[in-house]
């Protein structure tokens, strides 16, 4: 299946879960700094494990970076 | 000692019942580091710092993480809502915010023209009320407009940040007298943001008698940020403490300081 992540297509297994997507992307799970987003609602990180992605779902992963 | 410290030992600002002592706030975008930027913050005597949130860079995972330099148990974190130019962009960017932080503080800023980053003060309303429904502690980035100022208060805002001018262009404060007149509007701590260019755009400001100033890209374009943020802090003090001690009238003539009886050779 495919789903949109920052914008850019990716194709997944399906019924891959959250936190498998963070896996393959290489991207930590800390506790601060980290926020994601499907479909524009925020998943908190306790859910990552639970929450399965569909076809065409958009994704948000988002970090703190500077800023004024 | 009548030293500074002394006399602004009572001298402090509330926002959501924490008590900030240090009058700058300071952004962190555009230093050249993160340890820059740590050191910069270190050297202000900032509490509170501003984050941005951004998509995870996903070709480039190598970038560190700023809160690994900057210890939110000791500084107050303040995300924004930089770059949205809808209420409802910036309210779920505060919603992202709020999971990465783990804070419900949002610097509310909904743009509404690319070329002079003004706010749209409409949005940023909208979405002030949606978010203080939410629970968040909403400082919204407003323009040095009172009425406005009183409608963000009466929306629930924990603060209000007027201009000082447009955000990046060190042009200095441009009015005066509209800061003023938001600082006798509203009762929420007034933090003029954006505007400022140098340590000595600052006290004027502070004279005024506003509770604080946010700056950012004066520190980050600062030859030497270190040294402007140590000039930072002394300016907010200077300003502040000469606010408290009260000015001189203005006055069109001259009046001599010295007394006028009693000069040498005088008939």
């Amino acid at each position: 299946m495919k789903v949109v992540v920052n914008g850019e297509e990716l194709k997944l297994q399906e019924g891959a879960t959250l936190e498998q997507l963070l896996k393959i992307m290489n991207i930590p799970v800390k506790p601060l700094g980290l926020a994601v987003a499907v479909n524009e609602e925020v998943i908190p990180k306790s859910k990552y494990s639970e929450c399965k992605l569909k076809e065409g779902d958009k994704v948000e992963i988002v970090n703190i970076v500077g800023g004024g | 000692m009548l030293d500074c410290e002394r006399l602004l030992e009572e001298d402090f600002f509330e926002i959501a019942g924490r008590r900030f002592r240090s009058r700058l706030i300071i952004g962190s975008g555009k230093f050249r580091s993160f340890q820059e930027n740590k050191e910069v913050l270190e050297a202000s005597g900032a509490e509170i710092i501003t984050v941005a949130v951004r998509r995870v860079n996903i070709t480039d995972r190598s970038k560190e993480n700023l809160l690994d330099y900057i210890d939110p148990n000791k500084y107050q974190i303040l995300p924004n809502t930089a770059g949205c130019y809808t209420g409802e962009e910036a309210i779920k960017t505060a919603m992202l915010a709020r999971e990465a932080t783990g804070i419900n503080w949002v610097k509310l800023e909904v743009i509404g023209d690319q070329k002079t980053l003004l706010p749209d003060m409409e949005e940023t309303l909208k979405a002030a009320r949606f978010l203080v429904k939410e629970g968040f502690v909403v400082l919204p980035y407003v323009f040095d407009d009172p009425v406005y100022a009183k409608k963000f208060e009466d929306a629930g805002c924990a603060a209000v940040m007027p201009l000082a001018a447009p955000i990046g262009s060190g042009l200095g404060m441009q009015n005066p007298y509209n800061l003023i007149f938001i600082k006798e509007a509203v009762s929420v701590p007034v933090i003029v943001d954006a505007g400022i260019g140098s340590a000595g755009d600052i006290p004027p400001v502070m004279e005024l008698g506003v509770d604080g100033i946010l700056t950012n890209t004066a520190l980050a374009e600062a030859k030497d940020p270190i040294k402007m943020a140590v000039a930072m802090k002394h300016a907010v003090i200077a300003g502040r403490l000469s606010y408290l001690a009260g000015r001189m009238p203005k006055r069109t003539y001259a009046v001599p300081s010295s007394p006028l009886k009693g000069i040498p050779y005088k008939t």
